[in-house]
């Protein structure tokens, strides 16, 4: 139980020992750590730098999505206000196309009365000219009256 | 048992062989192989280890034993800044060196109580003591060390001038009581070398000693006792390395205020 010699033995080893520790064990795990935990306070900062790109990558394709939905819009009403158009556009054609056959169905009626009042009148002198005939026939010798009928037979014609 | 061989009284005469250093030497140059031999071993063991360690360190993904590693020098830096505020190279160090081999010594206790002995006297060692911090010396060691620190670093910051009026003036700031001054002042710094040293001591000296007791029960008591105890000192054995290293850090975190 007595202090003796072992103690500076004792103390000798104890200097030795943090001697040790201080220059091999503890500068190398120390820098580790410190570099580790440099290390994660940087990737936290990445996450959290890309967390914040994306936010705001989110807000910009909200604004592009909305421009894109109002240009959709916008491009609908132009169409629907074209087709509009050409709807009556085409609307009118048709009435203009529809007046000039009907036009065309009155002058060639028009003709086709023309020509029948014609073919009406033909017909109306030969029935006039076989009906006078026919009186004449009874009351005029048709020898002696040959020249006159032909007379007016040539005039007719 | 090593006991019956050699110490023939009983009780007492186990107890006592056990409790005996291997030592060679007379007087004040006597040396205890066994803790000198114990505490190397370990302390080579401790290096060993975190040099290992140390050498294959990365920043990246650590591995089991480089983890562990970590911990302990996690736990020691924090408890350095908690305490230290001062810029110190070696506080750290040292700390963490005190706190792994006391560890080291103390966990000796929970080998049984016979086992290396018992090897030792196979070899023709007769006595035989593992604990290295059953041994006055082994704790002495540590502290004297520490108060040596104390002084230098009290020496080193506060300088002569300043660290003699400490002493002189203070608590007690009048000329008049400056004999009271010193006085005050010797027994507080010498309290300190020596409450680290023997509460060590007495703590594994009893615990051992418990252990012993045990040893003498009947063998069918002996798990009973002995387990319960060993799962208590598991946490003696780093408790006491702990308050040893908490108290260097603040003996030494004095030593560099600066009043």
């Amino acid at each position: 139980m007595s202090i003796n010699a072992t103690l500076i033995g004792q103390m000798i080893t104890f200097t030795l020992l943090v001697w040790f520790t201080m220059k091999y064990i503890w500068p190398p795990l120390i820098e580790a750590l410190e570099e580790r935990r440099k290390k994660i306070a940087e990737g936290l900062a990445a996450a959290e730098k890309g967390q914040e790109e994306m936010d705001l990558a989110e807000k910009r394709a909200l604004v592009v999505l909305k421009q894109a939905k109002e240009q959709s819009s916008d491009i609908v009403s132009l169409a629907q206000k074209r087709a509009n158009n050409v709807v009556e556009q085409s609307k009118e054609n048709a009435k203009k196309e529809g007046d000039r056959m009907i036009e065309a169905a009155k002058a060639q009626i028009e003709q086709d009365l023309q020509q029948a009042k014609e073919g009406l009148r033909q017909e109306v002198a030969t029935l006039a000219l076989s009906a006078a005939e026919q009186i004449l026939k009874k009351e005029i010798n048709k020898a002696e009256h040959k020249t006159l009928i032909a007379k007016v037979a040539s005039q007719l014609g | 048992m090593a006991t019956e061989a050699h110490a023939a009284e009983g009780a007492t005469g186990y107890i006592v062989h056990h409790l005996t250093p291997f030592s060679v030497g007379e007087g004040f140059w006597t040396l205890h192989l066994d803790t000198l031999f114990f505490s190397a071993v370990l302390g080579t063991v401790f290096i060993w280890f975190f040099k290992t360690v140390a050498e294959k360190v990365t920043a990246n993904e650590p591995g089991l034993a480089q983890n562990f590693v970590e911990m302990i020098i996690e736990f020691v830096d924090q408890q350095v800044k908690d305490s230290f505020h001062g810029e110190s190279k070696l506080i750290a160090p040292l700390s963490l060196t005190i706190f792994c081999w006391v560890f080291l010594w103390n966990a000796m206790d929970l080998l049984p109580v016979d086992l290396v002995p018992g090897v030792a006297s196979m070899m023709g060692v007769d006595t035989m003591r593992v604990v290295p911090s059953t041994d006055l010396n082994g704790t002495f060691a540590l502290s004297i060390s520490v108060f040596f620190l104390i002084i230098f670093y009290n020496l080193k910051i506060k300088g002569v001038f300043s660290f003699s009026k400490e002493i002189l003036l203070h608590p007690f700031n009048t000329v008049f009581l400056i004999p009271f001054n010193i006085l005050l002042n010797i027994v507080e710094y010498i309290a300190k070398p020596v409450s680290l040293a023997l509460r060590l001591f007495g703590n594994l000296y009893a615990g051992e000693l418990i252990f012993i007791l045990i040893a003498l029960m009947p063998w069918y008591l002996q798990p009973l006792l002995s387990f319960p105890w060993a799962v208590f000192h598991i946490l003696i054995i780093t408790l006491q390395a702990f308050i040893f290293m908490v108290l260097t850090i603040v003996y030494l975190s004095m030593a560099h205020e600066d009043h």
